[in-house]
């Protein structure tokens, strides 16, 4: 005869529980949130100060004038794709601490544990992407469309970073080591950042970055962000991105979900 | 009716350029409600292997197994909700306080918030750790961090528990400490236990009942006490100068009707249907050969006995 034994937590709270365990873990290592927090501040004013001419090249296009204010969102993009992109070293750290089997041992569902894993990412990338904003207004910078325009801007670093962090953590549940997923990590991200307009009018590019640049994620977000945040604002370049990141975040997190069938297979 | 049943399971890893690796090769095993099951074999032996399947963290190339009567490849989820387990390594978050580790884990198995911090509390208690729970437990001692890996496995109050290996790598001071918990909770409890261990004394003080394994399979089992009885006679053990002597000892001493005669390093170790005559016999035709013992010891059959009749050779530390 069957033990009936006790239902286990839903789904949404094993979710919660997760995020607030990653989220305690941070707030432990102030270090790694000072770094986390301040990285971002200083490729803004980095960028800002080192690229502040390009604005008067011929056929850059930037509604204001000022580049602190074109590369404000591109800063937000870059800084979500690089952590989302590390996302997955938390994962193989549970691994290796052994966590991960606890959990996995646990009638905790595999959509909880990936769940809970982009949740935490997502509430890092906001709270990093309105310290950006915060220090782009201290420095000058003024949006025409802030009121709408941030939280588009958040709403699009938030599904570039589901898409990223998802694909992070499928890797490190496939691939299992830290040195396989920092290599695959890096041959992704530099290109998704330099084929798209994070810091660089995409129209200046040569035509077939500007063709690639249509297929990449990181362009959509970018363009969808700035667009929001300009005044005079070209919906029809902003919602069919949005939709697409949307998409492929739903298809990228169950992917990465499916991840965890792979690493029992292989266990 | 066993509440943990494994029949005929089969696993191989793929060998990363290698022969693959045959982990499991027809392992059964079976353990009745409230009773202690301790799998004793050397690393490599299979029991790991046969803990992954049993806690569905991983699945057999073939065979069937059910756990507090479910089937662990089609009630996986179900599987999960009735065990606890104490995996080889310690598996406690440590970022988090002993404290935060038992809530996390009461909660994600249905425990009310109120209730996952009193059992929290409770536990902590129960294994001396109350002070220690408002640590983070990258602060703790080995053997503190081991205590709470068997609380986080409490912590649901487990139909089945699984602790792989519990005592590794802690010292003889705190093995005997957890090996104290783990009576206690097996006897207050009444719940199974499936223990893995490489330790004979461990699965000798522990084990009601017990699979030696070998290679994939369950070589013997039976309860300790029936093992060794089943050895008749009595355990000899001769010891040397040399690992040279002790093997032309081996050699005088086959004369003899002696069984299960083996060497180890300096010594010789063999079972005689009666000891208090062999002893004597057995100096007898070592001094004829010119060999002088060093010292002789006559024993009851032990698990090293045990595991030397079934499965051929002495269980040794490195083997270990």
């Amino acid at each position: 005869m069957a033990f009936t034994a006790p239902a286990p937590a839903g789904t949404l709270t094993d979710a919660v529980l997760l995020t607030g365990r990653s989220v305690r873990a941070l707030l432990r290592q102030p270090a790694y949130l000072g770094i986390s927090l301040i990285q971002p501040v200083i490729w803004l004013l980095l960028f800002g100060q080192l690229f502040r001419s390009v604005i008067d090249i011929p056929g850059f296009t930037t509604r204001s004038g000022d580049y602190l204010e074109f590369i404000t969102p591109g800063v937000i993009l870059m800084t979500t794709l690089f952590s989302a992109c590390w996302a997955g070293t938390g994962y193989i750290e549970d691994m290796n601490l052994g966590v991960m089997d606890r959990l996995l041992a646990s009638p905790v569902r595999r959509g909880a544990m990936m769940a809970g894993a982009l949740a935490y990412q997502v509430l890092t990338t906001v709270v990093q992407a309105l310290i950006v904003f915060g220090i782009a207004y201290l420095a000058g910078a003024r949006f025409a469309q802030a009121g709408r325009g941030i939280p588009i801007t958040l709403l699009a670093a938030g599904l570039i970073c589901v898409i990223m962090a998802s694909l992070s953590n499928a890797i490190a549940l496939l691939v299992r080591q830290q040195e396989a997923l920092i290599g695959i990590s890096q041959f992704i991200v530099l290109p998704l950042q330099f084929v798209s307009g994070a810091i660089m009018d995409t129209r200046l590019a040569p035509g077939w970055v500007r063709h690639v640049a249509r297929y990449n994620p990181v362009d959509w977000a970018v363009v969808a962000a700035r667009q929001s945040l300009s005044a005079g604002t070209d919906w029809g370049a902003v919602w069919p991105r949005l939709g697409a990141l949307a998409a492929l975040a739903i298809v990228m997190a169950a992917l990465g979900t499916r991840a965890f069938g792979s690493y029992q297979r292989s266990a | 009716m066993p509440v943990l049943q494994a029949n005929n399971l089969h696993k191989r890893y793929p060998g990363r350029g290698r022969q693959p690796v045959l982990a499991l090769d027809g392992l059964s095993i079976e353990a009745e409600a409230g009773s202690v099951l301790a799998l004793l074999g050397p690393n490599g032996a299979g029991k790991s292997t046969t803990v992954k399947i049993l806690t569905t963290l991983a699945r057999p190339d073939s065979g069937q197994a059910t756990v507090a009567g479910y089937n662990v490849l089609t009630q996986a989820e179900l599987v999960r909700r009735s065990i606890g387990l104490v995996a080889q390594k310690s598996s406690a978050d440590p970022m988090a306080t002993g404290q935060e580790n038992l809530v996390l884990a009461g909660r994600i198995h249905g425990l009310g918030r109120a209730e996952a911090h009193a059992r929290a509390r409770d536990l902590l208690a129960r294994f001396e750790l109350v002070e220690a729970g408002a640590r983070v437990v990258r602060t703790y001692s080995g053997g503190m961090a081991r205590k709470l890996d068997v609380a986080l496995g409490l912590v649901h109050r487990p139909r089945v528990l699984f602790l792989d290996e519990p005592t590794t790598g802690l010292d003889p001071q705190a093995r005997r400490q957890l090996w104290h918990e783990i009576e206690r909770m097996t006897g207050e409890d009444g719940m199974t236990v499936l223990l893995t261990t490489h330790y004979l004394d461990e699965a000798d003080q522990l084990a009601e009942h017990l699979a030696i394994v070998d290679a994939g399979r369950v070589v013997v089992s039976g309860r300790p006490e029936d093992l060794k009885d089943e050895l008749r006679g009595d355990a000899l053990t001769i010891e040397f100068t040399t690992a040279e002597q002790a093997r032309s000892g081996r050699a005088v001493l086959a004369r003899l009707p002696l069984q299960d005669v083996v060497v180890e390093a300096s010594r010789v170790r063999a079972r005689a249907d009666i000891g208090p005559e062999a002893v004597p016999a057995a100096l007898s035709v070592l001094e004829s050969a010119g060999l002088a013992a060093r010292s002789v010891t006559m024993s009851r059959p032990s698990l090293d006995d045990v595991y030397l009749r079934y499965v051929g050779r002495a269980y040794t530390a490195e083997a270990a």
